[in-house]
């Protein structure tokens, strides 16, 4: 009886929340800010400058999606959020959108009940290993010791990795990637393993980077991007298409520097015209006005710009394009068409 | 006589001669390193050893800190100007420089940091009179006010809702004084929490609900009533403080500029979280320690209860409770700030530590005190005040101190839950392109933060035993 009571309370709370959670938009839009989760400090996706600002790929991502509801890239509340919090910050409404270099799976968007709305970067686990070592192949890691981060997904995909290759390791269990990289300098293990953008963030760290090579195997896909609470549709589409203009834009060659220009008058190239507002209303099938790419567009720039910017070649990261590159180019990025 | 005095008088001194300086060996310097260092073999040899070490950590140490340097505007550019300056290693201090007041104030807006320093400067005059018996008692009520000073300077807003705050804590105390003198404690008490009840919440519409509910459940007539009682207008004026404090800020608009919540970090948020903790856990702390030595069957299996379960779940448990699980359980909408639930948890916590380390000093006080309080006349509350506290309290200080030292450092336990302490910030400057790969010089300046905190309360607490010595030990 008691038990039964307890339940319904809870299910009428889940009711309520489900319904509350319907019209994330209109929440926004009244809040007039953005409610965004981010991590705790990732180099190169999030951290905040000198002045408190908030800087990074991931963070781009929010700016855009701000840009493009409320007209201001600064209209964004960063809520940092750490492995454990960040599905429960984003399942009870505390933010609205995740946008924390979170790599989509299959549980992760059912069994979750999350929305993943698109994929901002495509990472995968790499090995790091000292230039002295004499190695250029993850396969004559026989033997090895190698630093790993416990309880994470790489944890698995190491031990899938020497299986499937029947080459013995010896793990060194680590907690943080801070942790693993005074290991690994230490001389503790013979190779530090993790996310690729990581392990080039923290060479980049390293007093001698050219002492230490990454090698070239990559050995399982870690596809990253933002996403939303289940069941609300309305609100999943804005993000995707909002990520999606930001990859078109690449393709179609407008930039932060252009794109006020090429959206003051219909242009040659109709998608174009569809997707700045100069033709059709794209804007207001999600609930947004004709102008919503231009200004997520001229928040940090499109694509290639934001990679740039914060992680590209040019800065101390130095990430190559590679998989995220446009798919004309070789790479994974394909924007469905603004029709 | 006088004759033989006069032939030996030529050998006689006629004054005393002045002491000799005592033996090397049994004086000054020497004389104490002998008796404090090298009194026997093993002691030479524990002091050797000893002396090695400081020596051994400081060589290696020392240059690393004094080659330092304090401006460059990454840790790239700061090796590049320890390698032009010839050395090999060296401590990158520039990193505080530049973030120390992230680390300190977190992201509050840099043009209000005077807030949250005048807060500070208050909060020493507001817990002078606390700590040192000496000072004027009157300066007591500006403690009592200040927690609402704090609030105000920190969150800002209008200045109106503290005001009120106060207002309404006034009338619930009057009116239960007011009530205990006339008809006892437990009266005043009942009254206390009705005034309470009736300033800050809303009952009427909180009794419509139970009733509409209870009356529901029999019949469907009833829905009939509560629109009837609702239309009585006074729904409207419930909850009474916040709808005055609301009404008055649209006649008088006066206030600071609000700072929210997610702005508030580094040691100012450790601060914020400790301090409140510290002032709120003590009287809770107390109660709780008294109702667990109550013979009143409900109150003591409560306080019990409260104290074991509390205390007997790790601290991170609750604040994760706090920061996930009570999102599902409040209804949704509810924005109840994420600092004040955590705030409420350490409070709990430490509190039900508090409780038992009173509740020791209770245990230690011979049972002639509780005898001799009852054969003076006095009612529980008077003997509990004026014999029994003071002396249990003044044992417990020791285990109070060390139970909020605790408290203070496990602040940093936030960091978990997302919250920007000290710690948060460091991994945040860690994590920018600049200062990617920057360790120690980080967490030194934090640690010695935190030590300052710990060891000056460590201090008082000595003052504090030294002062209340009324023993002749």
């Amino acid at each position: 009886m008691k038990k039964s009571v307890f339940f319904g309370v809870l299910t009428a709370a889940g009711l309520v929340a489900g319904a509350s959670a319907a019209a994330t938009l209109d929440d926004v839009k009244a809040r007039g800010t953005l409610n965004c989760g981010v991590t705790t400090g990732l180099t190169g996706f999030a951290a905040p400058d000198a002045n408190g600002e908030w800087q990074g790929f991931d963070v781009a991502v929010c700016r855009a999606v701000a840009a493009a509801i409320l007209s201001d890239p600064t209209a964004v509340e960063f809520v940092p959020t750490t492995g454990q919090t960040r599905f429960t910050a984003l399942a009870a409404g505390e933010i609205d959108m995740l946008a924390r270099n979170t790599t989509w799976t299959f549980s992760r968007d059912t069994d979750l009940k999350f929305d993943f709305t698109g994929i901002n970067y495509y990472d995968g686990q790499g090995f790091i290993v000292p230039s002295a070592l004499g190695v250029s192949s993850a396969k004559e890691l026989d033997g090895a010791t190698i630093c790993i981060q416990t309880g994470t997904t790489t944890e698995l995909n190491l031990a899938d990795y020497f299986r499937t290759n029947n080459i013995s390791y010896e793990p060194v269990p680590i907690e943080t990637n801070a942790e693993g990289q005074q290991q690994y300098l230490a001389g503790a293990c013979d190779a530090y393993t993790t996310d690729a953008s990581g392990l080039a963030a923290t060479r980049a760290s390293f007093e001698n980077p050219g002492d230490h090579i990454i090698l070239p195997e990559i050995i399982s896909k870690e596809p990253l991007g933002p996403l939303v609470r289940h069941g609300d549709s309305e609100w999943g589409d804005i993000v995707r298409w909002t990520l999606n203009a930001l990859i078109a834009a690449e393709e179609l060659g407008i930039t932060s520097a252009n794109v006020a220009e090429m959206s003051s008058a219909p242009g040659d190239n109709p998608e174009i015209n569809r997707l700045l507002g100069t033709e059709g209303d794209l804007g207001a099938m999600i609930g947004l006005d004709a102008e919503w790419a231009k200004r997520a567009i001229m928040a940090e720039g499109n694509y290639g710009e934001i990679f740039e910017k914060n992680i590209g070649e040019t800065t101390p990261i130095g990430l190559a394009r590679g998989l995220n590159a446009q798919w004309q180019d070789g790479g994974l990025l394909y924007a469905p068409p603004f029709r | 006589m006088s004759e033989t005095h006069s032939f030996t008088v030529g050998y006689v001194r006629h004054e005393m001669q002045g002491p000799l300086p005592p033996p090397v060996a049994e004086s000054g310097a020497v004389k104490w390193m002998r008796e404090n260092l090298f009194s026997s073999w093993l002691n030479a040899i524990l002091t050797v050893v000893s002396l090695f070490v400081i020596w051994w950590v400081l060589s290696h140490t020392l240059p690393w800190m004094l080659a330092g340097v304090w401006s460059a505007s990454s840790l790239t550019d700061c090796r590049n100007i320890l390698a032009e300056r010839g050395y090999s290693s060296g401590a990158c201090w520039a990193v505080i420089t530049e973030r120390w007041p992230q680390l300190i104030f977190g992201f509050y807006p840099s043009e209000l940091y005077w807030r949250p320093i005048l807060a500070f400067v208050l909060l020493i005059g507001a817990v002078a009179p606390v700590l040192y018996t000496s000072l004027p008692r009157k300066m007591l009520w500006f403690s009592l006010i200040y927690p609402l000073i704090a609030y105000y300077l920190l969150w800002g807003g209008s200045v109106w809702t503290p005001v009120m705050l106060a207002v309404g804590f006034s009338l619930v105390g009057m009116g239960g004084t007011l009530a205990s003198n006339k008809s006892g404690f437990f009266f005043g008490v009942l009254i206390a929490i009705l005034i309470f009840l009736l300033m800050f919440f809303d009952p009427l519409s909180a009794l419509l609900n139970v009733m509409g509910g209870i009356a529901g459940l029999f019949s469907a007539d009833s829905v009939r009533l509560s629109p009837m009682i609702g239309s009585l207008a006074l729904r409207d004026l419930f909850p009474l403080m916040p709808t005055l404090s609301d009404l008055l800020g649209s006649i008088a608009p006066i206030g600071l500029e609000s700072v929210t919540s997610r702005e508030i970090g580094g040691f100012l948020l450790a601060l914020v979280i400790g301090l409140s903790a510290i002032v709120f856990s003590m009287p809770l702390g107390i109660l709780l320690a008294l109702g667990r030595q109550s013979d009143l069957f409900i109150i003591n299996k409560v306080c019990v209860t409260f104290i074991e379960v509390i205390r007997g779940i790790p601290l991170i448990v609750w604040l994760f409770t706090a920061s996930t699980l009570l999102n599902y359980f409040l209804p949704p909408g509810t924005t109840f700030d994420l600092i004040l639930r955590v705030i409420i948890m350490v409070t709990f916590f430490a509190a039900a530590y508090i409780a038992e380390v009173i509740r020791g000093g209770l245990a230690a006080l011979p049972k002639g005190q509780y005898e001799g309080a009852d054969s003076l006349g006095l009612d529980y509350w008077q003997s509990m005040r004026l014999i029994i506290l003071p002396q249990a309290l003044k044992i417990s200080i020791p285990g109070i101190v060390n139970t909020f030292i605790g408290l203070f450092k496990d602040t940093v336990l936030v960091v978990f839950i997302g919250l920007l302490d000290p710690i948060g910030f460091i991994n945040l400057i860690r994590a920018t392109v600049e200062w990617n790969g920057i360790y120690w010089e980080l967490y030194i300046f934090v640690g010695l933060c935190f030590f300052l905190f710990c060891f000056f309360m460590s201090r008082y607490s000595q003052y504090l035993e030294r002062k209340l010595r009324t023993d002749h030990r």
